[in-house]
């Protein structure tokens, strides 16, 4: 089975003419004595849309945490727009530069208005004059809908206003990629709708973008693939409609019946 | 939806806008929390009674039956008869009118001592324009280095046609002030490194030093510290350097203050979700402006209450500078007693000193209360 597998990745790796611009080879991961990244090998290409789903546990967010090392990988090479990932600071400076990160607990900065919040990086890292990047975050903001919202703090915020701030956030330092560690998961039901409405606009502007959910409808609406992680591996990966009716293996089937059944 | 326009609503209409009467105001908390049982209301009359006669009793010690002056002979020498006839019975003010000078200013020329006074006033001064808000910009740095030249200047004189006054006859209120002022003022950046560097894992050596640092220092009680830079330091110093008493308490003042306060920062810094530091890292930001911009203002403002708390033991425990020989507030106080005329009015003494150290805590600890206050307000977490 877990030939048949790594053939499917292979081979999806060669019908990709440009160069990917996440690849991750053979990385494997230990927290102590606990396995949880084994042999995880996945290629993204420019303007791609991934979205990876498993069961808790399975090491999905600890995977799409190590491309822009919040996590550091003991194995295996991961290369992200040609910068391999290392110790080394300056490459490490480079690379979150260009990756965008959505949490699934928000993380904004309490301290600091919504319009603060959007304009410290593009101000400190990006040496952007604070007039330039007020703009280009009143500019994000409309597009997440809240620019009425900037001065006010996150604590008076809902969550869903909240997560949309946190990807305009991200946003405004122009990422060629974005990670999303299951950005809805902590929302009421009534604002997840927002929320991956916002995700969706931004998967048809073309940003390439990897996303941890166990959202099925927007896996269907927006993903060009659909990675299933079960234990720390990759078990099965291909395009979503191909992926929810004819799952290849047991472990997909039972993972699909559960959350058909929870749903 | 405006307010107006809820009352005009005629389904609003017999809602009572009021809590029904009697449940507030003075009243009503006095009957809820004085005399609530009989028990509550048998404690509130006898803590009364203790109370009111407490205060009868002071008040006719300290004002009705006080002596305020005493007449002095040819010799300028205080006759103290009036206070003798009185005690017990009235306090004695005249210990305070005839001695506060050299409690408040030590041994400093009394012709001088204009200067140590207008130096207390520029630390108060210096402290009240920290304490506003509005003043937290780049421009107050340059506001303490040019106060506290300043006070150097006044205090030491030598220039601009001002005698110059040795550190060993400083004394008294601008010492101590001088201990707290430069104690917590180089005890809080050296605590927020230790803090930050104890929580390293990039650098396993700045850990291990600052681990060392504070658990040392920690370990050893401030009085054995100050003897120790009083007594032993000169020791292991090469000949004919001699780096003063004062700054040598200084600095063991400092770096015990520097171990204490790092603590309490450690404690800010592992109460912050890391969520926080993660969504700093995911954007970009370097360790240092991480930690400026984003974990730092977070973390210190949960440690308001300890930190002010540390910084109110330090200014009280300044005073222990008296077991190696400087003069400070107490200290003075202990020499004014020991003038023969006064030693029997020592609670008289003590009570001054007392308002003096209350009146800064005190201040510290309402600007804590309200800076507490006004920073929950703006970000309404």
């Amino acid at each position: 089975m877990s030939q048949a597998v790594s053939e499917h990745i292979v081979a999806h790796l060669a019908d990709t003419s440009a160069p990917p611009i996440i690849a991750m080879e053979k990385v494997n991961k230990w927290f102590g004595s606990l396995h949880v990244l084994r042999d995880v090998s996945l290629a993204v290409a420019e303007k791609e849309r991934v979205v990876v789903c498993g069961p808790s546990g399975s090491g999905k967010s600890t995977m799409i945490r190590c491309i822009n090392r919040l996590e550091s990988h003991q194995e295996g090479r991961i290369v992200v727009d040609g910068t391999e990932l290392t110790d080394d600071l300056r490459s490490l400076d480079t690379i979150r530069r260009e990756v965008g990160m959505v949490f699934q607990s928000f993380n904004l900065f309490p301290h600091l208005t919504i319009l603060e919040n959007c304009t410290l990086a593009p101000i400190w890292v990006r040496k952007m004059p604070k007039a330039d990047a007020e703009e280009v975050a009143m500019n994000f903001l409309s597009r997440v809908r809240i620019p009425e919202q900037a001065k006010k703090y996150p604590g008076q915020l809902s969550g869903g206003q909240q997560q949309r701030v946190a990807i305009a956030r991200a946003l405004c330092m122009r990422p060629k990629i974005m990670l999303f560690d299951e950005p809805t998961s902590a929302l009421d039901p009534e604002m997840i709708k927002e929320v991956l409405d916002v995700m969706i606009e931004l998967a048809e502007s073309g940003m390439t973008m990897v996303c941890v959910t166990h959202e099925m409808g927007f896996a269907r609406q927006v993903a060009d693939r659909v990675v299933f992680m079960d234990r720390g591996e990759i078990v099965e990966s291909g395009a979503p409609e191909r992926m929810f009716s004819d799952p290849q293996t047991d472990r997909l089937k039972l993972f699909l019946s559960q959350i058909l059944r929870g749903h | 939806m405006g307010e107006t326009a809820a009352t005009a609503d005629p389904r609003y209409a017999g809602v009572r806008e009021q809590p029904p009467a009697g449940t507030t105001g003075p009243w009503a908390w006095a009957k809820t929390n004085l005399f609530g049982s009989w028990w509550s209301t048998a404690v509130t009359l006898v803590l009364g009674y203790l109370l009111l006669r407490f205060a009868v009793e002071f008040v006719s010690w300290a004002l009705l039956h006080a002596i305020w002056s005493v007449p002095y002979d040819a010799q300028g020498r205080p006759d103290n008869t009036a206070c003798h006839n009185a005690k017990g019975i009235g306090a004695c003010w005249a210990v305070i009118s005839d001695k506060y000078r050299l409690i408040l200013f030590g041994r400093y020329p009394y012709a001088e001592q204009w200067r140590p006074a207008v130096c207390v006033v520029l630390f108060v001064g210096l402290y009240v324009v920290s304490a506003m808000r509005r003043f937290w910009r780049k421009e107050l740095a340059l506001v303490w280095v040019v106060t506290l030249v300043l006070i150097g200047v006044l205090m030491w004189g030598g220039i601009l046609g001002l005698s110059y006054v040795p550190e060993d006859d400083w004394g008294g209120l601008p010492i101590t002030l001088i201990l707290a002022t430069f104690g917590l003022a180089f005890a809080f950046p050296l605590a927020i490194l230790v803090a930050l560097g104890r929580r390293s894992t990039r650098l396993p050596a700045v850990k291990l030093l600052c681990v060392l640092y504070v658990e040392l220092i920690r370990g050893v009680p401030l009085v054995a510290l100050l003897f120790m830079a009083s007594v032993m330091f000169p020791l292991f110093m090469p000949e004919g350097v001699n780096i003063n008493k004062l700054l040598r308490a200084q600095i063991a003042i400092i770096l015990f203050a520097g171990a204490y306060l790092a603590e309490v920062v450690r404690g800010g810094l592992q109460a912050l979700p890391r969520g926080q530091a993660e969504a700093a890292d995911a954007l970009g930001l370097s360790y240092w402006k991480k930690t400026g911009f984003i974990i730092l203002p977070q973390a210190l403002r949960l440690v308001i209450p300890p930190l002010v708390n540390t910084f109110i033991g330090f200014f009280k425990d300044t005073s222990l500078v008296l077991i190696i020989g400087t003069f400070d507030l107490l200290y003075m106080g202990k020499i004014a007693l020991s003038d023969p005329p006064w030693q029997a009015f020592s609670t008289e003494v003590y009570l001054m000193l007392a308002v003096i150290y209350i009146a800064f805590c005190f201040a510290m600890s309402v600007y804590s209360r309200g800076l507490e206050r006004e920073l929950a307000r703006a970000h309404r977490r």
